[in-house]
């Protein structure tokens, strides 16, 4: 027996899920389970319970409501991977989840449990810091909405209290046409980044930047937003001079040394990937909006 | 008390037993339901030997509790070949083309490439090359999967013009 003891609780209403969190200590949720489930063989968690949330109705779907792309906690990354809205709304978001892990792993993990699970290398809490996501959260007799740089808290920790749980994430989106490219170094397809990078962006008629995000993950305690990239691109054309120095960022991070290389090779790591994926991002802008340039 | 009992469809036969809650699928349909063609390597979800196809999509057995599949179809390894002992065309491609040296990892690339080649019967190598990339395997080298694959998809795509 691989896992350790635990009270198995299955809810069947988002109430029921509430009152029984409410009601328990040290309970773990059961999302998808491809970290949870982990580390339950492994014996990293002892849960005293362990509340399945996967026959809860309602927290799975995709929906899109004005400019906001709104993603249910319990969808399944693959779905959200293969969904030809997301495809075509915010391609990012495809793009990032096709390095999540293997097509097994995408086809029962979730969206909302990658999120609270918060491993620093992971895709898709530097997806939502990218696009300042807002992370939908219920409790017994409550709802509160939490932007995700409030959210991301420190290391693996989630802002979110143990009564609570995530049922959404609301992405903002950008406007057709839109630059982007989130690229990755992995030792092997599908393993957690040494380093990543995404970043969004517009130009004008000019072929200007007007609006630029940039995100790195894999490389500190949590993902990073690169505001002063983001500052340096902003209302040049975005050539290769400009580039480079915006990658300067990356030599102020705080940089995680580990048993993938030392954090100076991260960090090396981290300027190429930044490079790449600033250079695709940015012709992939003038591409989309009509070859200027 | 935490023993529950389950039931579920596995190969399109139906299942009944009990478990404790914390067992894994992987080790309820091995021990619980004698289906020993399911292995086990790293359980952790990170080599790919226990994949099996759960309510027709691939999951890894390891990471989910026997209790999570009550009700689903399950399919693994022993539903491939035919009652009569003739095998699947992805079993007859991997015999012909050496797929498989100890045999460990390949119950769980069969069910993976079950799913691939449902979805895309006509991949291509670099199709197949990311479909199995979260299986791993120690003896192949992984050519003679890939063209056991590209074989068995051959074939399936003249069964189903036929």
């Amino acid at each position: 027996m691989k896992p350790p003891p635990f009270e198995y609780l299955r809810p069947e209403s988002l109430d029921e899920l509430c009152v029984m969190l409410a009601g328990t200590e040290n309970a773990k949720i059961l999302a998808g389970g491809q970290s949870l489930m982990a580390m339950l063989n492994l014996r990293y968690v002892f849960p005293d319970v362990l509340i399945d949330i996967n026959r809860v109705p309602g927290l799975a779907g995709i929906e899109i409501k004005r400019d906001r792309l709104r993603i249910g906690a319990m969808t399944r990354q693959r779905k959200i991977e293969l969904d030809p809205l997301v495809n075509e709304r915010a391609p990012i978001v495809a793009e990032a989840l096709h390095l999540v892990g293997h097509r097994q792993t995408r086809n029962r993990g979730t969206i909302g449990g990658s999120l609270c699970h918060l491993d620093p290398a992971a895709e898709l809490p530097t997806i939502a810091l990218l696009h300042d996501a807002e992370i939908e959260i219920a409790k017994e007799g409550g709802r509160r909405t939490l932007p995700i740089a409030d959210f991301i808290v420190d290391y693996m920790t989630p802002g979110i209290e143990p009564n609570e749980v995530v049922v959404a994430v609301e992405i903002p989106l950008w406007q057709d046409g839109h630059g982007y490219c989130f690229h990755e170094f992995t030792r092997r397809h599908g393993d957690f980044a040494v380093a990543s990078a995404g970043c969004l962006v517009t130009c004008d008629a000019s072929g200007t930047i007007d609006k630029i995000a940039i995100a790195v993950g894999g490389v500190s305690t949590v993902p990073l937003r690169g505001v002063e990239a983001e500052e340096v691109l902003s209302g040049t054309s975005g050539d290769d001079a400009t580039v480079e120095a915006a990658l300067s960022f990356c030599d102020g991070l705080d940089v995680l040394g580990d048993f993938h290389g030392s954090a100076d090779y991260r960090k090396h790591v981290a300027r190429s990937v930044l490079r790449k994926t600033l250079k695709t991002a940015i012709s992939r802008a003038r591409d989309r909006l009509g070859g200027l340039n | 008390m935490s023993e529950r009992s389950i039931e579920l469809t596995v190969n399109g036969r139906s299942y009944s037993g009990t478990a404790d809650v914390r067992t894994t699928l992987a080790d309820f349909l091995r021990h619980g339901l004698g289906l020993t063609g399911t292995h086990l390597g790293c359980e952790h979800g990170v080599c790919g030997a226990c994949t099996i196809l759960v309510d027709g999509v691939s999951a890894r057995s390891c990471l989910m509790l026997a209790v999570q599949a009550e009700g689903s179809d399950v399919r693994t390894i022993e539903g491939l070949a035919e009652p009569n002992g003739d095998l699947h065309p992805l079993q007859t491609a991997f015999r012909d083309n050496h797929g498989l040296q100890c045999g460990f990892c390949t119950p769980g690339i069969l069910m993976t490439l079950m799913e691939l080649l449902d979805e895309q019967p006509d991949p291509t190598e670099a199709d197949v090359r990311d479909a199995i990339s979260g299986n791993i395997c120690r003896c192949t080298g992984y050519q003679s999967i890939v063209a056991a694959a590209m074989q068995a998809a051959a074939e399936l795509r003249k069964g189903r013009r036929a």
